[in-house]
């Protein structure tokens, strides 16, 4: 199919934008002191245009600020040289064929005031001063675009180092049981945030180096939970992930209206959701039954008129990753199983 | 097939920030507006049709990866529920033909993993 193909040029990717909105934020962090040139050639208002000649040809330098004193008085370029050098007036001195109304940057300003300089006056170098007057350096858009690739390369090394610091975390700290613990208040009714803590969980997770699928099966099962806070309790609840080397526990808790039939509950295709809310499309009764897929084992305890408890281990020993999340094959627990741990967890009176 | 030639093919409008949809491509597609389900069954990186429009469509679309979300029969999400698909990177895409004529234009385009 060719349609496609005309328009992937003008396509930014994503990558990209990111790059842009990252520039142009580093241009108002980045001090125009951090990227200018400090070794500033500096023509005297005395000398020769046949010395500027020399002076530009030696460095290779295209324009130069005028001081005298260290004070600055004006700046000479290659176009004022051009023109003493048609009218034959290389030996007249420098203050005659410089601008004396020079532009310049204050040091401790950000690059984008530099660069708002550029794009409004078309001048090539700004003479770049301190907060009394004096000249300090010179910059260039060159300079610029030099100093913002190499903060945009250290910000990109240090996310770098970030990721590895957390993907490190458990083998850095050292203590018998190590484990990072993750707190979310779920609010009844709140669908506009529904999916806030299972996005803020995955995310944790693949920061923290767990394999993608880990994170996918987590963020299911505590999607789920969130969903079944917000849409079935009176109050709410809260949502406790506890991150440990070995494992990652998840319990959902609320405190009513609670559970009738807590096996009728875990029988997929059942739900109580009201039809305001199947529109929405929840309540295929379906959500329990996917976080059983998802995890290793799951517990839903629940008193009616108390509260609701649902529970959920990840076991993470090497290798096993994969085998679950798609499968049916694999159920850690049988219903019948469940049955007994509900009713048993119901009579302890856990609640 | 790439995202940018079922857009193409199937005229959608893109809803969310533009990206380079011809180096996306979809492993697959699903279809229903029971969000459990499209949990259960819709193959990661594929395309989920609906025409649930609301905020959740977000969240599912980005627990489970998928590579875009179309909405059908011309249903329009709020724009707070565009601007989190961009915070959260998920490409929704409109029609305004519905589910079925939709699945039968992929399904023609051969997009036949159902996941
Ligand atoms: N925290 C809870 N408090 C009270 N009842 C609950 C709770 N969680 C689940 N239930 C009951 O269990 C039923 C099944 O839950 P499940 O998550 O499987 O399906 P659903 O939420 O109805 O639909 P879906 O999850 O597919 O959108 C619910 O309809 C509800 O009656
Ligand atoms: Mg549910």
């Amino acid at each position: 199919m060719k349609s496609g193909k005309t328009r992937r040029e003008r396509v930014i990717t994503d990558e990209v934008a990111g790059y842009i909105t990252r520039v142009e934020e580093l241009s108002y962090e980045v001090k125009v002191q951090d990227v200018m040139t400090r070794d500033v050639k500096v023509a005297t208002p005395d000398m020769r245009m046949v010395e500027v000649l020399e002076l530009f040809r030696e460095f290779r330098i295209s324009g130069a600020p005028v001081a005298s004193k260290g004070e600055l008085v004006g700046i000479i370029s290659i176009e004022d040289l051009i023109r003493a050098l048609r009218g034959g007036d290389m030996a007249a001195p420098v203050s005659e064929y410089m601008s004396s109304s020079v532009i310049t940057v204050k040091a401790f300003h950000p690059v984008v005031e530099a660069l708002k300089v550029f794009t409004q006056t078309r001048v090539g170098r700004l003479p770049v001063v301190d907060e009394f007057g004096k000249l300090v350096g010179i910059i260039t858009k060159g300079d610029i675009t030099r100093g913002l690739l190499r903060a945009l390369q250290s910000t990109y090394q240090e996310e770098e180092l970030r990721r590895y610091r957390a993907s490190h975390l458990f083998d850095d700290i050292v203590s018998d049981r190590t484990s990072l613990i993750l707190r979310y208040t779920v609010k009844a009714r709140d669908f506009v945030r529904g999916g806030r803590a299972s996005s803020s969980i995955k995310r944790a997770l693949l920061r923290l180096g767990a394999h993608p699928q880990i994170a996918r099966r987590c963020g299911i099962a505590v999607y789920e939970a969130e969903m079944n806070l917000i849409i079935h309790t009176t109050n709410g609840g809260t949502i406790r992930v506890e991150i440990e080397p070995h494992q990652i526990y998840m319990e959902a808790v609320d405190d009513g209206p609670g559970i009738e039939n807590v096996d009728l509950a875990m029988q997929p295709g059942y739900s109580t959701a009201p039809e305001e809310i199947r529109e929405l499309g929840f309540g295929a009764g379906m959500g329990l039954r996917n976080i059983q897929r998802c995890v290793d084992e799951l517990s839903l305890e629940s008193t009616p008129g108390v509260g609701t408890r649902l529970k959920m281990h990840i076991y993470l020993s090497e290798g096993r990753e994969q085998l679950r999340e798609r499968g049916d094959e694999i159920k850690s627990m049988t219903r019948q199983e469940m049955k007994q741990r509900s009713s048993r967890d119901d009579s302890s009176g856990d609640h | 097939m790439t995202l940018q030639e079922i857009i193409d093919q199937l005229g959608l409008k893109v809803l969310t920030d533009v990206k380079d949809f011809s180096q996306i491509i979809p492993t697959g597609g699903y279809a229903s507006d029971l969000l459990s389900c499209v949990i259960a069954g819709a193959p990661r990186q594929g395309v989920w049709v609906t025409l649930q429009a609301h905020m959740n469509i977000v969240a599912v679309a980005a627990l489970l990866d998928l590579s875009a979300v179309i909405i059908t029969e011309g249903a329009r999400p709020e724009p707070r529920v565009i601007s989190k698909a961009n915070e959260e990177g998920i490409t929704l895409l409109a029609s305004e033909q519905p589910t079925f004529q939709v699945v039968g234009r992929l399904w023609e385009l051969g997009l036949k993993n159902g996941g």
